[in-house]
C-alpha cells in the first residue's frame, strides 16, 4: 500500500506569521493540467490592510539598521534560498508546468538576482546620492532614503515569473530599507510560499516582506488607496485594470511604477523607483 | 538673565555675583558665559547683509548723517600725534564742515593719554566739562593698542588719562588672558580699571572696554567677551582698536548690539556700543545705525549710548551733508585735511 | 519722526515698459489667444498692469504642435555644445535685464524689491547658467551612450516665485533637449511675458520654448494633452492629484511639487538670534506664499517664552508696504482670493482657540495685505497646524524630547521641508535621518540653489527640481539590464 502523502495548508504571511484570511475564503489553486494543487488562502482586503499595518510596523527598524545589515540580511536568504532549490523547482514545476531545467533555470536566475540586489545595499546611496556644490556657505548633501511601505504586484505570466517575478518585484524594494506587502501571482502562488517560509526562518525582520496570495481584482483597490502606503509597484498587475489603481493612487499622491514606464526588472532605476531623495543643507563657517 | 532685577546700584562685583547665583569664580564665569546661546556665524552674517541693502534717503538720510557725525569719536592714534595734529583734530570736531556753521559737532575726541591735556586746551569753553553741548576727550589706556602690560602699568596709564582730564578711557581686555580661558583675570581687570577712572569729584570717567573682535576670532567669543564686559561694569562695549584687522564689521556689531540689547531686556540697564576702525564712508555709517536701530533699539541712536571710532568717517560723513544740503556732489576739497 | 520710519526708497519702475496687452508665444512670435483677454493687475495698488491673453485648448493644441515641429527638426538634432550656448545666452540677458526683470516682477506679484533684487532673478539667471553646463554633459550625467530626452514637455508653474518657477522648469528641459510649453499663473504672468522676448533676444529657435497664457481650462489642456510626453507641475497638492488622476494609465512622465506645512524645530541649544532669524526668513519670506516655508514652528518647551519673545519683538522691526520701496520686508498678498483663503484660515485659528498675536504694522489702504502673524497655544489637531495657508502665518508648537519633536514634524501628510536649530552635531543628524521632508534646512532656511535638488515627501509631490536629479528627470530612464551577466 503506497503512503498517502501529508498535504500542506497554504495561509498568507503577514508580520511575520502564517495567518489564514480573515475571510475564511481560499482559492483552490491548480496545476497547468488543471488538477487540484493546493487550496490557498484568498486575501481580502481586511488582509492587505493587517499586512499594511505590520509593514508599516517594521519598516522604521528595517530602514535603520545599517546599510551592511541590510546586506547582510538579504545575502543570507540567497544562502537559504539555494538550499531549498530542489523544493522550489519541484512547486515551479508543478504550477508553471514547466520543465525540470527551465524550473532549474528560474531558480538559478531568482538567487542570482536576490544576490545582484542585496549587494546594492551599501551601494546604492553612493551612486543615487550627491554632495551638492552650492554658491555659499553650505554643507549640501542629498542622500537617497525609502519610501516607506510599498505595496507591489507581482507579474503574473504564464511561464517563468512564479518566484522569478516574485524576486525582483521584492528585492529593490527592500533593499534600501522599504517594508513590502506582495502580491503573489494569482494563480501560481506555491513558489512564493515556499519564498515565505524561506524568509520566516531567515533573520528578515517580521513585517519587513509580506505575502499575500489570492486573485487581486477585489482587494487591489484598497491597497492603491490606502494612505499608509507609500509608492505602488504595478509593473506586475497585468492582470488587473492596473490604469485604474494608478489613478486610485493619485488621491495620495503615491509614487507608482506602472507596465507603461520603462524600468529594468533588474536595475538600479527600480530600486531608485522607491526611494526618496533628502537634501540637507548646514550652515558652514570656523567662527 | 530673566530672573535678574536691575543691579546698576551695586558694584560691578556684587552684581556679577547675583548674576553667577551667588558665586564668582573662574568656573562659575565659565559656565555662565558658556551658556550663553551659541552664534551660528552663516546666520548672523547674513543679518547683516540686511543692513547692507537698507537704502537710507531724504528725510532719513539727513537725520542720519547729522546724527552720525554726532556720535563720531574723532580719533587720531599715532605715535607721530603732536599739539599741533591734537589741536587740528579737536578744532575739526568742533567746527566739522568748514563751509557750513550748522554742522554738528562731534561725541568726542580720542586721543593717548598724554594729549588729553592738549586736546583740552584746543577745545577750551568747547569742552563739555563748560558746556554740556561739547566735546568730550577719550583716551586710550591699558597699555593700548595690545595691552601686553602689568596691571600697575594700566592701572597708572588709566589714572594718568583721568588726572589730565579724560572724560572717557578707551581700555583694552587682555585677549590672551580671555583665549587661554582666563575670565576672571579679564573681569578683575576691568573691575580694577573702572575704579581707577574714579575722578577726585567721586564720579567716573566713561569706561569704554575694547574686545580687539579681531583677534577673538569667533563670534562665540565675541558673544561672551560682550557680556564678560558689560557684567564687569562697562559702559560702552567697543569692538577694536583700530590697529588689528578685521576691525569692526557688521557680524560682529550685530553680536555686540544683541548683547546690549539683551542685558538691557535682562537688567533694564542700558549699555552703549562702539565699533572702530574700517568705518570709512558715510553710507557704512548709515548702515549701522539701521543696525543700532533695529537691533537694540533707537534709544541707542544717541551719543550717550552709539560712538563711531574713526577718523576719516567724518569727511564723508561731511561730504554726504554737502551734497544733501546744496544738492549737488561735493569734492574732497570741500572738507578739510586733518 | 523715528529713523526706523526709513524715507520712501521706491525703485523706479521707469526701466519696466509694458504692452498694453500680451498674446500667446508661439513659435517664437506673439499671436493673439483665441479666448477672453484678462487683466492682469498690481497687488499693491490693484492697479491693472497689461492684459494677457487666454490660449484655448486650441491655441495648446497649436503651440504642442510647433513644439513638437521644434523638438523633431531642429532641437533633437542640435548637439548639446550648440544647446548650451543658447542657454548660456539667456543666462546673460537675464543678468543683463535683471533690473527690470525685478521690477516687473514686484509689480506683477507684490513682493518686495529686495527679494526680487536679491533672490528670485539671481537664481533665475544662476538656473540657466547651471543648466547649460549639463546641455553637452548628458552622456557623463545618465551614463548611457545615447540620453534621450522626453520630447515636448507640458510645465504649469505657480504665482508665488513667477520666473524663478519658469527657470526652474524651463533650464533643464531645455538642457536635456526637450521643447516646452509652459503656462504661467494667471496672476502673474507678466515676467514669462518678458522672458519670451528674452528667448528671441537670444535666438532661440521658434517653439523650443512655447508660453501659453490663461487659468485652470488652460492648464488643464495642457498637461492632458496627447502630444504631451512629460508633465512638471508646481502648484497646489489638489490640483497635482488631478493631473496624476489624468495621467493614469498613460506613458507620460510626471513630476509633482506641490504643498507642505514644514516644522521648523528649535532646540533649546539652538544659536537663539539666528533661529529667530531662520523662522522669519521660513515664514514671512514672500509673505509666506512658499511651498516650502517653515509654517509650524515646533520649539522646545524650555525655551518657548523666550524665543517667542524674541521672534514678536523682532517681527515689530518688519516693514511691511510698497513692495518697489528698497526697504520694504513684507509686501502684498498676491491676489484677493488668496487674502481671503488666509485671511478665514486665520479666523479658524482664533475660532478653534489658539492664540492671535499679530505685528502692529499699519496696512496700506489699497491692495491685498496680511500682517505679520503668528499663534501660539497651537495644537496638532487645529487646521492652522494641519492645512497649508500660504501666508504669513506662524503656528507655534512645543515639544518636550527630540523624538516629540520629530513625531510631531512628521505629523502631515505633506513632506516637502523642515528646519532643525541646534547646536548639537550628532543630534542634528540623527533628526535629519527622521524627517520625512525632502529638504531639510539646518540652521538656515530657505536656501535654494540650482545644484541642490529640491522636491517633497508623500503628498508633497514627487521628483525633484534642481541638481542632477532635476536634470535627469527631464531624461527618459536608462533601461540597461542589471550587470555582471
Amino acid at each position: 500500500m503506497t503512503r498517502l502523502d501529508v498535504k500542506k495548508t497554504y495561509k498568507l504571511y503577514i508580520g511575520g506569521a502564517f495567518p489564514r484570511s480573515e475571510s475564511g475564503h481560499t482559492l483552490q489553486v491548480n496545476t497547468h493540467k488543471d488538477e487540484h494543487l493546493a487550496n490557498v488562502a484568498q486575501a481580502s482586503r481586511k488582509d492587505a490592510r493587517d499586512a499594511v499595518v505590520a509593514a508599516r510596523g517594521a519598516q522604521r527598524g528595517w530602514a535603520g539598521a545599517t546599510s551592511y545589515n541590510r546586506g547582510q540580511v538579504l545575502y543570507r536568504i540567497a544562502e537559504m534560498l539555494e538550499g531549498r532549490r530542489e523544493q522550489f523547482v519541484e512547486d515551479i514545476r508543478a504550477c508553471e508546468g514547466v520543465s525540470q531545467r527551465q524550473a532549474s533555470s528560474q531558480v538559478d536566475q531568482a538567487i542570482d538576482a536576490w544576490v545582484w540586489y542585496a549587494g546594492w545595499a551599501d551601494k546604492y546611496a553612493q551612486l543615487v546620492g550627491n554632495a551638492n556644490p552650492v554658491a555659499g556657505p553650505y554643507f549640501n548633501l542629498s542622500v537617497p532614503e525609502p519610501t516607506g511601505v510599498v505595496a507591489a504586484f507581482a507579474p503574473a505570466e504564464a511561464k517563468n515569473t512564479s518566484l522569478l517575478g516574485l524576486v525582483r518585484t521584492v528585492a529593490p524594494i527592500v533593499v534600501s530599507g522599504n517594508a513590502v506587502v506582495v502580491w503573489t501571482h494569482p494563480r501560481q502562488p506555491i513558489p512564493a510560499m515556499t519564498f515565505a517560509e524561506v524568509l520566516h526562518t531567515s533573520d528578515v525582520p517580521a513585517g519587513v516582506v509580506n505575502i499575500l496570495t489570492g486573485l487581486r481584482e477585489s482587494a487591489a483597490p484598497w491597497l492603491a488607496s490606502h494612505a499608509d502606503v507609500g509608492a505602488l509597484d504595478l509593473m506586475g498587475a497585468t492582470d488587473v485594470d492596473w490604469a485604474a489603481l494608478e489613478a486610485e493612487a493619485s488621491a495620495t499622491l503615491k509614487r507608482v511604477l506602472t507596465p507603461a514606464k520603462s524600468v529594468g526588472e533588474e536595475s538600479l532605476a527600480r530600486i531608485r523607483a522607491f526611494t526618496e531623495m533628502k537634501t540637507i543643507w548646514h550652515t558652514k563657517a570656523l567662527g | 538673565m530673566s530672573a535678574l532685577t536691575p543691579s546698576s546700584a551695586l558694584s560691578p562685583t556684587s552684581r556679577a555675583t547675583a548674576v553667577l547665583g551667588g558665586e564668582l569664580s573662574e568656573v562659575a564665569l565659565r559656565r555662565y558665559l558658556a551658556g550663553l546661546p551659541a552664534v551660528d556665524t552663516v546666520g548672523a552674517t547674513q543679518r547683516a547683509a540686511h543692513f547692507q541693502s537698507r537704502s537710507i534717503k531724504t528725510e532719513s538720510k539727513i537725520w542720519g548723517l547729522d546724527t552720525a557725525i554726532s556720535m563720531v569719536d574723532l580719533t587720531t592714534l599715532e605715535g607721530a600725534d603732536t599739539p599741533g595734529k591734537v589741536h587740528t583734530l579737536a578744532h575739526k570736531a568742533l567746527f566739522t564742515d568748514p563751509q557750513d556753521s550748522q554742522s554738528p559737532r562731534v561725541a568726542a575726541v580720542c586721543v593717548y593719554g598724554d594729549r588729553v591735556g592738549d586736546v583740552i586746551e584746543a577745545l577750551g569753553s568747547a569742552h563739555v566739562s563748560k558746556d554740556p553741548q561739547g566735546v568730550a576727550v577719550a583716551a586710550v589706556a591699558t597699555a593700548f593698542p595690545s595691552g601686553r602690560a602689568s596691571m600697575r602699568v594700566k592701572i597708572a596709564d588709566t589714572e594718568d588719562a583721568v588726572a589730565a582730564g579724560a572724560d572717557e578711557i578707551d581700555m583694552v581686555i587682555d585677549r590672551g588672558a580671555f583665549l587661554s580661558g582666563r575670565l576672571g583675570e579679564v573681569f578683575d581687570q576691568i573691575v580694577r580699571v573702572k575704579e581707577a577712572t574714579k575722578k577726585p569729584d567721586g564720579t567716573h570717567a566713561h569706561l569704554k572696554v575694547i574686545l580687539e573682535t579681531g583677534e577673538l576670532a569667533t563670534l562665540d567669543n565675541v558673544r561672551r567677551a560682550s557680556q564678560l564686559a558689560i557684567l564687569a561694569g562697562a559702559d560702552f562695549i567697543k569692538t577694536s582698536t583700530g590697529k588689528v584687522s578685521p576691525a569692526a564689521t557688521l557680524p560682529v556689531s550685530v553680536v555686540m548690539l544683541e548683547a546690549v540689547r539683551d542685558w538691557h531686556a535682562a537688567t533694564g540697564e542700558y549699555v552703549g556700543f562702539k565699533p572702530a576702525g574700517g568705518i570709512r564712508t558715510a553710507k557704512d555709517a548709515l548702515r549701522y545705525l539701521s543696525a543700532v536701530a533695529e537691533i537694540a533699539g533707537e534709544a541707542w541712536l544717541s551719543p550717550d549710548l552709539f560712538r563711531f571710532g574713526a577718523s576719516s568717517l567724518l569727511n564723508d560723513l561731511v561730504l554726504q551733508r554737502q551734497k544733501m544740503t546744496t544738492g549737488h556732489y561735493s569734492g574732497p576739497d570741500y572738507v578739510s585735511v586733518d | 519722526m523715528s529713523f526706523l520710519d526709513y524715507s520712501a526708497a521706491p525703485e523706479s519702475t521707469g526701466i519696466v515698459s509694458l504692452a498694453s496687452e500680451y498674446g500667446l508665444f508661439i513659435n517664437g512670435d506673439f499671436r493673439p489667444g483665441r479666448g477672453q483677454v484678462f487683466e492682469s493687475i498690481a497687488p499693491a495698488t490693484e492697479e491693472v498692469l497689461t492684459r494677457f491673453a487666454e490660449a484655448t485648448p486650441e491655441d495648446v493644441d497649436v503651440a504642442v504642435a510647433q513644439a513638437r515641429t521644434a523638438f523633431d527638426k531642429v532641437w533633437s538634432k542640435m548637439p548639446g555644445r550648440e544647446r548650451a550656448k543658447y542657454l548660456f545666452r539667456i543666462a546673460r540677458i537675464v543678468q543683463e535685464r535683471s533690473r527690470e526683470l525685478a521690477v516687473a516682477e514686484t509689480m506683477d506679484n507684490g513682493k518686495p524689491i529686495k527679494e526680487t533684487r536679491d533672490v528670485d532673478i539671481p537664481l533665475v539667471a544662476a538656473w540657466f547658467f547651471y543648466y547649460a553646463g549639463w546641455a553637452d554633459k548628458l552622456e557623463e550625467a545618465t551614463g548611457s551612450d545615447t540620453p534621450t530626452p522626453w520630447g515636448v514637455v507640458g510645465q504649469v508653474i505657480p504665482w508665488n516665485f513667477p520666473l524663478m518657477m519658469l527657470s526652474w522648469k524651463i533650464a533643464p528641459a531645455l538642457a536635456a533637449g526637450n521643447t516646452v510649453v509652459l503656462k504661467p499663473a494667471e496672476t502673474t504672468s507678466l515676467t514669462a511675458m518678458l522672458f519670451a522676448e528674452i528667448c528671441q533676444q537670444a535666438g532661440l529657435p521658434p517653439g523650443v520654448v512655447n508660453i501659453v497664457t490663461g487659468a485652470g481650462a488652460t492648464g488643464r489642456a495642457l498637461v492632458s494633452h496627447p502630444g504631451i510626453d512629460k508633465v512638471a507641475f508646481t502648484g497646489s497638492t489638489g490640483v497635482g492629484r488631478e493631473i496624476a488622476k489624468g495621467l493614469a494609465g498613460r506613458s507620460t512622465a510626471l513630476t509633482l511639487e506641490l504643498g507642505g506645512k514644514g516644522a521648523n524645530i528649535v532646540f533649546e541649544d539652538a544659536a537663539m538670534d539666528e533661529a529667530v532669524e531662520g523662522i522669519i526668513s521660513g515664514i514671512f519670506f514672500n509673505q509666506g506664499h512658499v511651498c516650502c516655508a517653515g509654517s509650524r514652528l515646533l520649539v522646545q518647551e524650555n525655551v518657548h517664552d523666550e524665543l517667542v519673545s524674541r521672534l514678536t519683538r523682532r517681527i515689530q522691526t518688519l516693514r511691511l508696504g510698497d513692495p518697489l520701496d528698497k526697504n520694504t520686508d513684507i509686501g502684498a498678498i498676491n491676489s484677493r482670493a488668496q487674502l481671503d483663503t488666509i485671511t478665514a484660515l486665520t479666523q479658524s485659528g482664533v475660532d478653534e482657540g489658539a492664540g492671535l498675536w499679530q505685528s502692529d504694522c499699519v496696512l496700506p489702504e489699497r491692495g491685498f495685505w496680511f500682517p505679520p502673524t503668528v499663534f501660539t497655544d497651537v495644537s496638532t489637531s487645529h487646521r492652522i497646524a494641519q492645512d497649508e495657508i500660504f501666508g504669513p502665518v506662524l503656528s507655534v508648537l512645543t515639544f518636550r524630547t527630540p523624538d516629540e519633536a520629530v513625531a510631531k514634524a512628521n505629523n502631515t501628510p505633506y513632506g516637502l521641508s523642515a528646519g532643525v536649530w541646534t547646536e548639537k552635531a550628532s543630534r542634528m543628524l540623527a533628526i535629519v535621518d527622521q524627517l520625512k521632508a525632502g529638504v531639510v534646512w539646518s540652521n538656515t532656511f530657505n536656501k535654494f540653489d540650482p545644484a541642490s535638488p529640491f522636491g517633497g515627501y508623500k503628498e508633497s509631490g514627487y521628483g525633484r527640481e534642481g541638481g542632477l536629479p532635476g536634470l535627469l528627470s527631464y531624461l527618459r530612464p536608462h533601461s540597461s539590464s542589471a550587470g555582471g551577466k
